[in-house]
């Protein structure tokens, strides 16, 4: 019963909790957060078990469930995993109990509505990543929104309705095309010999790759036009640095650590497979904006005189190589993006915890405020020196691993078929050591000469709590990533066969052949 | 069994490191750190005494095992291991890297006596010794790479040690920092070398790479391409033009760092990549005189510096600049041996003399300034005699171990035909012997040119034992390459034949050369050694206002070697400055905030001017929505039927 439900039941578990949390007593303060970390704790194990179960030897999905939703547009409630979402769902929920410990003092104001709005956001994201149907999905997809959006504006910065309204608007013009071209998708399906509407996605994978090209290039672009926006990929980032900094420490940790992954996972789930003639014309020019925003985010970075504003223009740099892994298509590129998506993950989760912490302290985030604080935090200096080399990437850590394989990756491409966009983003990673290195010296080196910073205190037992189970990642992932990659590495096959297949002119999975010509059905 | 037991020499340093890192604050004893810390790396030197006595007792052809850990990164075609490579030549470097390096932990253990980071400081050099070692030991590019980078983060933590002190125009913060991106500069370079090899050979094991290479014809271009990359590396991580302009400033960290990590042992790495490839770079000729020209060039340039600065620790750091030179000159030309051999006698005259220094600026309390020193000889005689042997040495003075190994490199040049290049080192030559013993006029002879107040006592004996040990060896290391034209048998030679046999196999076969002709050379580059060790001895000893009178009738070229060339104002210039200030005005200001945002917000703008104007039809009243929005619904259905 739980291992053929187990995965309606991670979905459930912060419903659950946030139910709860609403039950209580406002005064509860104590209750309420120790509520939402039980609840996500436990969702965290389940999903441990969930890895540990998952046969990565086995390709296609696992622990299936099913059930009709509207049967007449064969809408369903389908969920399952296979390596691609396996290892998505795993960081969410490893992300969320610590986002939630990391603000156990920051929040007060209004606490409840937090701590479920964080479950309920776990929630969205969790569906995002395990649904099997296209209606689903989109409904996860919007309904995320939502509480991000309340998160952002009700517990930000002084600036936080601007930018919250900023990250929904950005983000629903980018769904809205979606949401249309999920629509022509299911009728499409119903114009094949034998087919009928429908929104299952795999059975959308075996009909989708026949739409004929010129339909097939608009559909691929609202696709990726969604996810592109919610990577961010340059040039449409400008809601990120923005939200980032007027979020709270917890809303900034999951937006970076899970919510930028929807868009890419995006990619590598619905643009590439289900479209994949398009994808192939389309993929130099998303790599060479990729290529674009590793090194502009990473310039633009080293100019922030804010240190949360500097983490979010890194993210922008990172997801740079998450995405142009994805369009290397080739087995390591892909791979790496993976893994870069879950080093991201811990490394600017880590970055935005860390910010957090000196924000709650000192009440500013500039970095010309600090300066010689090693002296003063020792602890605290050490731990953000561990997490800033993991995302420099350096070799050892987890950055490194991911940065690696996608650059090889694009560097052996035929489908991008020159070497230059690897070339290009590995100056990245040179930026990637001034940025960090220079914002780390002004913070933490020379002498401590603003008495605001004297008494400053190191971290506390919670603290210490909240980062050391980042901090054993890193060093996990940096020594023996075999365990993440080895789950990853038959889904990853799939897809990267999947577009050799059709750039080779066979008919992958395109058994049913479409009555009608396709170019009719849109203008 | 011997074998198997490499990976604990590796892990013993890492394994000092976690006990230190993580305990040193509570264990507080400094004996007790200290002792932690060399043990880690003593043993490891051990373990490598016992595998050379093992490799010398089996067949030259069956000296190189490998010792597979567990697997690393692997995915596609890319399988990649934690596992290590214990042939001859890594071996001589694992000797040199923990017996060098254990004598300088001792040596740490007085010269950081009472300082508050006194744990940190043997916990980051334990945590390079275990990236060194991985660095050297390597079996494929990739975890060789996890030791480059490994030994510039110690590096970049080590020269920024004392991280709240100044140094020069900035912070030792800033030296560090340059240090490291420096490096990443080259090691963009030795990534790009790591792709090329990856998909010419679909393996970045060395074994079967080379084995693949064999079949390269010399001059192939893809060889041209990989070593070329892999030299960009090398020029980061040993220091030389363009990228050489860290390495000076890397003397902000403590004196035993500058020993160990900036003259003994990583800046030397760039190196031995080139001699772990040599095939590769057999393979490509072009790249051989690029290194050799870059070699001859830097070993020249880092000289006439030398000449004029007064700091007494930047004078090493640019004799270690122009040291590394004859290196690469030694690749270059394809003395694969002799580049190595050169690496051993540095390690041990260059490590004595940053000890000796680091002695003196102890006596001196924190002065580094050589002309606010002289008439030291009587207060500190054992650092006195050993820095005078080491200065002897590394003057190529007949028969220190420097003598041989660069006359070696000299020799080699001469006798490939690239006679310019051997009379750029020649040059270089007497521009060491000139700095050498102006650096040891200035400091030991003469007058006392330092405040009354001062004290100048010898260093303890944790201090001036390793001095002795490295003295020893500056003096005798040579024994192990004495050419045949003096009767020796060229002990190292013989050791890395096989390894360097298939890169020698590609490279032209030079004549044989006679002994007269040989002995002439020696003759000469002694001769012109001891000139300049006269010269300078005769200027310095006492104030004779030469230098001055010189300096006073070149004055652009004395402005120009005292402010180094101008080198770091002019990547300042056209750089840094540029790509901060473009970083900020254009593309922050300019594209993110001024273009795209402006956009943003104007078309928000404009939906809220358009919802103004059709607000009209907001009733109000639910049952108008709800109807406009099923007439909506049905009238796209209806028009996707239709079509």
């Amino acid at each position: 019963m739980i291992t053929q439900n187990i995965l309606s039941i991670v979905l459930a578990l912060p419903v659950l909790g946030a139910a709860i949390v609403f039950l209580l007593p406002r005064q509860a303060a104590g209750a309420i957060k120790a509520t939402g970390i039980a609840f996500s704790l436990v969702a965290f194990v389940l999903s441990v078990w969930l890895f540990i179960a998952f046969d990565a030897a086995a390709p296609g999905m696992q622990f299936v469930e099913r059930v009709p939703w509207i049967p007449s547009l064969d809408v369903s409630y389908h969920i399952g995993i296979d390596g691609i979402s396996l290892l998505l769902v795993v960081l969410t929920t490893f992300l969320t109990p610590i986002a939630l410990l990391a603000s156990w003092d920051s929040v007060k104001d209004r606490l409840k509505g937090f701590v479920a709005l964080m479950l309920l956001l776990e929630m969205g994201t969790l569906g995002v990543f395990l649904s099997l149907d296209m209606f689903l999905f989109y409904v996860f997809w919007e309904f995320m929104l939502i509480p991000m959006y309340f998160i952002i504006g009700i517990w930000g910065g002084a600036e936080r309705v601007y930018a919250a309204v900023k990250f929904f608007l950005y983000t629903m013009a980018g769904s809205l095309l979606m949401l249309v071209a999920i629509i022509w998708l299911g009728y499409y399906a119903s114009t094949v010999e034998g087919g009928h509407f429908t929104t299952n996605l795999l059975t959308l994978y075996d009909i989708a790759p026949s739409i004929p090209f010129g339909i097939q290039s608009w559909m691929f672009l609202a696709f990726t036009l969604s996810f592109a926006i919610k990577v961010p990929i340059f040039p449409l980032h400008t809601w990120l640095p923005d939200a980032h900094v007027q979020a709270p420490t917890a809303g900034s940790v999951i937006l970076a650590g899970v919510l930028l992954k929807m868009g890419t996972y995006g990619l590598v789930r619905f643009s590439l497979p289900l479209f994949p003639a398009a994808a192939i014309e389309f993929l130099p020019y998303v790599a060479a904006l990729a290529v674009i925003g590793i090194i502009y985010g990473a310039l633009v970075s080293t100019v922030q005189p804010d240190l949360k504003k500097l983490v979010a223009y890194s993210s922008v740099s990172h997801l740079g190589f998450v995405v142009l892994g994805i369009m290397s298509l080739t087995e390591e590129g892909v791979q790496g993006g993976m893994l870069q998506m879950i080093s991201h993950g811990l490394s600017t989760g880590g970055l935005f915890l860390l910010v957090g912490m000196i924000y709650d302290r000192r009440h500013t985030r500039m970095i010309k405020e600090y300066g010689g604080i090693a002296r003063i935090v020792p602890v605290y200096a050490t731990m953000f020196m561990i997490v800033m080399l993991s995302s420099v990437g350096l070799p050892g850590l987890n950055g490194f691993v991911g940065e690696f394989l996608i650059l090889l990756g694009a560097f052996k491409s035929t489908f991008l078929a020159s070497r230059w966009y690897a070339v290009l983003g590995a100056s990245g990673v040179i930026l990637a050591a001034v940025y960090l290195l220079w914002s780390y010296q002004r913070v933490f080196f020379g002498k401590a000469e603003n008495p605001e910073n004297a008494k400053l205190k190191d971290l506390t037992v919670r603290e210490w709590v909240v980062l050391v189970p980042v901090l054993v990642f890193i060093v996990w992932i940096g020594i023996y990533p075999k365990t993440f990659l080895d789950k990853s590495a038959v889904a990853t096959k799939q897809v990267v066969q999947r577009l050799e297949d059709a750039r080779r002119g066979a008919p992958a999975g395109m058994a049913l052949v479409p009555v009608s010509n396709g170019k009719q059905l849109l203008p | 069994m011997t074998y198997e037991l490499v990976p604990l020499a590796v892990l013993l340093p890492f394994i000092g490191f976690l006990i230190n890192g993580l305990l040193g604050r509570l264990i507080k004893r400094e004996a007790v750190i200290g002792a932690i810390g060399s043990a880690a790396v003593g043993i490891g030197f051990l373990i490598g005494l016992n595998v050379l006595f093992s490799m010398l007792a089996a067949d030259p052809e069956h000296r190189t095992h490998v010792v597979e850990l567990f697997p690393w990164i692997s995915a596609g075609g890319l399988q990649t291991s934690i596992a290590y490579q214990i042939d001859p030549l890594s071996v001589v470097m694992l000797l040199i890297v923990t017996g060098v390096g254990f004598l300088i932990h001792v040596y740490a253990i007085g010269y950081m006596h009472g300082d508050p980071g006194f744990w940190r400081f043997f916990t980051y050099l334990n945590l390079f010794i275990f990236a060194m070692l991985n660095l050297i030991l390597a079996d494929n590019f990739l975890l060789m790479f996890l030791g480059w980078e490994g030994v510039g983060l110690c590096s970049y933590l080590l020269i920024g040690f004392w991280y709240d002190r100044n140094f020069e125009k900035g912070t030792t913060g800033d030296a560090a920092k340059k240090a490291f991106i420096v490096n990443r500069i080259g090691d963009f370079g030795f990534l790009i070398g790591m792709f090329l090899i990856f998909t010419t050979f679909g393996t970045l094991r060395f074994a079967p790479v080379f084995a693949q290479a064999e079949a390269f014809p010399v001059g192939a271009p893809i060889m041209l391409a990989i070593t070329l990359a892999l030299f960009v590396g090398a020029t980061g991580k040993s220091a030389q033009i363009p990228l050489f302009v860290w390495l000076p400033d890397a003397m902000a960290g403590p004196t035993p760092v500058s020993a160990l990590i900036h003259a003994a042992t990583m800046v030397t790495a760039g190196v031995y990549m080139v001699a772990r490839c040599s095939l590769l770079y057999a393979l490509a000729p072009a790249t051989m005189t690029v290194v050799a020209v870059i070699g001859a060039s830097t070993a020249l340039f880092a000289a006439t510096i030398g000449l004029v600065q007064n700091d007494i620790k930047k004078v090493l750091a640019y004799s270690t600049v122009s040291q590394l030179g004859y290196m690469f000159l030694a690749m270059g030309v394809g003395a694969f041996t002799a580049g190595i051999f050169h690496v051993m006698t540095h390690a041990f005259f260059k490590a004595l003399l940053f000890l000796g220094a680091g002695s003196v600026i102890h006596a001196m309390h924190e002065e580094q300034d050589i002309q606010k020193m002289g008439g030291l000889k009587s207060h500190v005689p054992i650092t006195y005699r050993t820095f005078l042997l080491a200065s002897l040495a590394i003057a190529g003075i007949f028969p220190f171990s420097g003598f041989f190994s660069k006359d070696e490199i000299l020799w080699k040049a001469f006798a490939g035909g690239h006679i310019v290049l051997w009379a750029m080192g020649l040059f270089g030559a007497i521009l060491t012997a000139f700095y050498m013993f102006r650096l040891v006029s200035l400091t030991f002879d003469g007058e006392p040119r330092w405040a009354h107040g001062k004290h100048p006592h010898e260093a303890p004996a944790t201090m001036t034992v390793p001095l002795m040990v490295l003295a020893f060896l500056s003096v005798f290391g040579g024994v192990l390459g004495i050419p045949a034209a003096l009767g020796g048998g060229n002990a190292i030679e013989q050791w890395l034949e096989p390894v360097f046999r298939p890169a020698l196999d590609k490279l032209p076969h030079e004549g044989h050369a006679s002994h007269v002709l040989e002995y002439t050379l020696m003759i000469v580059s002694v001769g012109v050694a001891l000139g300049g060790i006269l010269v300078a001895r005769r200027w310095y000893r006492s104030t004779t206002g030469v230098p001055e009178g010189i300096a006073a009738r070149f004055p652009v070229i004395h402005r120009v070697l005292v402010n180094k060339y101008f080198v770091d104002e002019a990547y300042d210039a056209v750089v840094v400055n540029p790509i901060q200030k473009g970083s900020e005005r254009i593309l922050w200001k300019g594209i993110d905030v001024g273009v795209i945002d402006w956009l943003v917000n104007a078309s928000a703008r404009f939906v809220a001017y358009l919802s103004r104007t059709v607000r009209v039809v907001q009733t109000g009243v639910a049952q108008g929505y709800a109807l406009a929005f099923v007439l909506g619904v049905v009238a796209i259905l209806g028009w996707l039927l239709v079509h």
